[in-house]
C-alpha cells in the first residue's frame, strides 16, 4: 500500500511575490564579485551597504514614525567606539574581550545611549527634534575628542578588525562584500517585516496622528522611545561594520560632515521605504568614488565633490522631496497613465 | 454586530457603579472658564445627547472625560473609579471611545489597519513585533467591525483616499473596536449626506444595548432620535436635563437653542 505524506508541506508562495526584476538584482548582488574589482566591492558597495544599514535606521524613525534625528550617525560611532574599547585594537585602553561578548555588548550600550536620547527627543516634534539630536551629536563629537580614559580622545582607536572567524579574513574585499551584503539585507528584511506588526502599524498611526493613538489605548511616548531602540540596532551594526572598513574610530567618525551625510543619504534615496536609504547611499557612494576624477578631468578640483552631492541633493529635494523613490512611482504612474488599460502595452501615437 | 463575551463580563463587574460621573468638573483657559461646576451622571446603556450652540463648552467637555484636558477642578469617575488624574490611554482602557469632530485617522494606513490598530490599542502585545497571523483573532474582529460600518469592499484602501463620509463610518468602526462600555460621538453626522445619516442613525441604534454613549450633535433631528436623555449646554453649564421629548418643548430650550419661533 502506498504511504501517503500527510505532513504540512512548507509553502513557498513568498517565492511568487518577488518580481523578475528583484530575482534580477538579488542575483546581481550574488555574482558582483566576479563582475566588480576589489575597489568597487570595498569601497563603493562595502560602503554602500554599511551607510545604507546606518541610514535605514533614520528611515525607521523619520518614515515610519515622522522623527527625524541626526543621532542615527552617533549611535552608530558609539558601537564602533564600542567594539574598539571592549575588543582589540592597536591603543592600550583596549580591554580585549572575544567577539561574542564585545559586539553584544557595543550594540547594547549604543542602544541604551539611543534610549536615553530617544526619551528626551521624543518629548519634541518636527525642527525641536532636530535641534536636540543635533545638539547631542554635536556634544558627543566634541567629548569624544576631548575624553581620553574612554574615547582616547584625539587619535581614537586604530587597528581594529574584524574577527577571523570560519578561518575567513573578513576584511579581504570578496568577504568584506559578502559580509555588508548580508548585514544590509538581513537589516533590511527586518525593518520590512517590522514595519507590518503591531509595533510598526502603531508607529505608523503615530506618525499621522499621536492624539488619536493615544485615545486608542496607546502609550505614544514609549512606542517612540522603543522606536529608537529598535532603530539603534541597525545603527550600530552598520557603525561596527564602518569601523571594521576603516579599521579605525575616531572623532572624526562622528563629526557633524558624517551626521549630515546620513541624513542627505536617507532623503535623496527616499523616507517612504526601506529602499531608500540604500539607493542613496549607492549614488553617495558612487559620486564620492569618482566625482574627483571627474571633476578633475573637467579642470576642477577633485575636493569639490561635495559640491556635485550637494548638488544633486538640492536637484533631488526640488523636483522630487519623496527622493529617488519618489521620482521612481512618478516614472511608473506616468507609464500606467499611458498604457492602454485593455492590454496594459503603451498607447499609439494615432487615434 | 455581536459582541465579545469580554464586553459582557465586563459590563456586569461594572454593573455596581455609573458608567461616568462628573462631579464639579470645572475648565479654566486663562481666564476665560469653557465649563463651569459640570454635574453629570450617565448609568451602564445610556445614550445621552449634549446639545448647546457653539462654545457652550460641550467638545471640551469631552476633551475632560477623555483625559485630553486636565480639569481645573472636579472629579470624574469611570466605571466607579476615579480616573480624573489618568491618562488618556488609561481610561480607553477601562471602556471609553471617543471620535472626533474632524476625523482623526491614519491616512497612511489601510482602512483594515486603522480598525486592527484600534484592536490592538486594547489588548495586549502592544509592542510586538511578529506580523498577525492569518488565523489572528484581532484581525478577524477588525473585519467584523467593517462590515458592520458597512465598509468591506473598502477594507484595503488607503485612509487618505476615502470620502468624507466614508471616513466618518471608519470613525465610528475605531470607536467600537475592543470592548467598548462608553462611547463619546463628537458631531457624527457633521458633513454627511441626508443617505449616510440615515445609514448612520442606523448603526448607532443597532448598538448592543450594554453600550452606553454620549453624542454632541448639531442636527436635532439624528440628536433626538439616538439619544434616551438630553443634557443642555450654555457657556460652559448644564442648565437643562431631560427626555428628548421634555427637551423638545421646554420654552427655555426653543428661546436658547432651536429659535423662539419653534413649536
Amino acid at each position: 500500500m502506498a504511504v501517503t505524506d500527510t505532513r504540512p508541506q512548507p509553502s513557498y508562495q513568498w517565492i511568487e511575490h518577488i518580481s523578475a526584476t528583484n530575482f534580477g538584482i538579488i542575483a546581481l548582488a550574488l555574482i558582483m564579485p566576479v563582475l566588480a574589482n576589489d575597489f568597487i566591492l570595498f569601497q563603493v558597495f562595502g560602503w554602500a551597504f554599511i551607510l545604507g544599514t546606518i541610514a535605514l535606521s533614520l528611515q525607521f524613525l523619520a518614515g515610519y514614525g515622522g522623527m527625524v534625528s541626526l543621532l542615527q550617525m552617533t549611535v552608530a560611532g558609539l558601537a564602533g567606539y564600542g567594539v574598539a574599547l571592549f575588543g582589540d585594537s592597536g591603543a592600550a585602553l583596549s580591554l580585549g574581550w572575544p567577539w561574542w561578548l564585545n559586539i553584544p555588548v557595543a550594540i547594547i550600550v549604543a542602544g541604551i545611549f539611543a534610549t536615553l536620547v530617544g526619551a528626551l527627543a521624543v518629548r519634541t516634534e518636527g525642527i525641536y527634534t532636530i535641534m536636540i539630536t543635533l545638539a547631542i551629536a554635536s556634544a558627543f563629537f566634541y567629548f569624544a575628542r576631548q575624553n581620553y580614559p574612554i574615547f582616547n580622545g584625539y587619535t581614537g582607536f586604530n587597528l581594529v578588525i574584524p574577527p577571523q572567524l570560519f578561518g575567513v579574513d573578513w576584511r579581504q574585499p570578496v568577504p568584506f562584500y559578502y559580509l555588508t551584503l548580508g548585514a544590509a539585507t538581513l537589516s533590511f528584511i527586518c525593518v520590512l517585516y517590522v514595519s507590518r506588526s503591531p509595533f510598526g502599524l502603531a508607529l505608523q498611526g503615530v506618525r499621522d496622528n499621536p492624539r488619536r493613538m493615544a485615545a486608542l489605548g496607546f502609550n505614544v511616548t514609549m512606542h517612540r522611545i522603543y522606536a529608537y531602540t529598535f532603530a539603534s540596532f541597525f545603527a550600530s551594526i552598520g557603525g561596527i561594520l564602518l569601523v571594521w572598513q576603516n579599521a579605525q574610530v575616531s572623532p572624526g567618525t562622528v563629526g557633524l560632515p558624517n551626521v549630515f551625510d546620513i541624513l542627505v543619504i536617507a532623503v535623496v534615496g527616499g523616507l517612504r521605504h526601506p529602499i531608500g536609504p540604500f539607493i542613496g547611499a549607492l549614488i553617495y557612494c558612487v559620486l564620492r568614488a569618482f566625482a574627483p576624477d571627474i571633476l578633475l578631468a573637467f579642470g576642477l578640483s577633485g575636493e569639490r565633490f561635495k559640491m556635485l552631492i550637494g548638488l544633486g541633493f538640492l536637484a533631488i529635494v526640488f523636483w522630487s522631496p519623496d527622493g529617488v523613490l519618489g521620482l521612481w512611482d512618478r516614472w511608473k504612474a506616468r507609464r500606467s497613465a499611458n498604457a492602454d488599460p485593455l492590454t496594459g502595452k503603451a498607447r499609439g501615437g494615432s487615434a | 454586530m455581536t459582541m465579545t463575551d469580554t464586553a459582557a463580563d465586563r459590563l456586569g463587574s461594572a454593573s455596581s457603579g455609573n458608567a461616568l460621573e462628573l462631579r464639579g468638573v470645572t475648565k479654566l483657559f486663562g481666564a476665560l472658564a469653557a465649563l463651569t461646576d459640570i454635574n453629570l451622571t450617565v448609568r451602564p446603556g445610556e445614550r445621552r445627547a449634549v446639545l448647546g450652540s457653539n462654545g457652550a463648552g460641550k467638545t471640551t467637555l469631552f476633551n475632560c472625560v477623555t483625559g485630553d484636558f486636565l480639569p481645573t477642578n472636579g472629579s470624574i469617575r469611570l466605571f466607579g473609579e476615579d480616573v480624573t488624574s489618568f491618562p488618556p490611554q488609561e481610561r480607553i482602557r477601562r471602556g471609553l471611545r471617543r471620535t472626533y469632530q474632524i476625523s482623526l485617522l491614519f491616512g497612511g494606513l489601510s482602512v483594515i489597519d486603522n480598525v486592527y490598530l484600534a484592536c490592538r490599542g486594547v489588548s495586549r502585545g502592544r509592542f510586538s513585533m511578529l506580523r498577525p497571523r492569518r488565523n489572528d483573532t484581532l484581525m478577524a474582529r477588525a473585519a467584523e467591525l467593517i462590515e458592520a460600518v458597512h465598509m468591506t469592499p473598502l477594507k484595503d484602501t488607503m485612509v487618505r483616499n476615502l470620502a468624507y463620509g466614508q471616513q466618518r463610518q471608519l470613525e465610528i468602526a475605531l470607536a467600537l473596536s475592543g470592548a467598548p462600555r462608553l462611547i463619546l460621538f463628537d458631531e457624527p453626522a457633521a458633513g454627511l449626506s441626508p443617505t449616510e445619516r440615515s445609514e448612520l442613525i442606523a448603526i448607532l441604534m443597532g448598538l448592543p444595548g450594554h453600550i452606553g454613549y454620549i453624542i454632541i450633535e448639531h442636527d436635532m433631528d439624528v440628536a433626538l432620535r439616538v439619544a434616551t436623555s438630553v443634557s443642555m449646554m450654555h457657556n460652559g453649564r448644564i442648565f437643562k436635563e431631560g427626555s428628548p421629548e421634555e427637551i423638545e418643548n421646554d420654552p427655555e430650550v426653543q428661546e436658547l437653542y432651536l429659535g423662539g419661533g419653534h413649536g
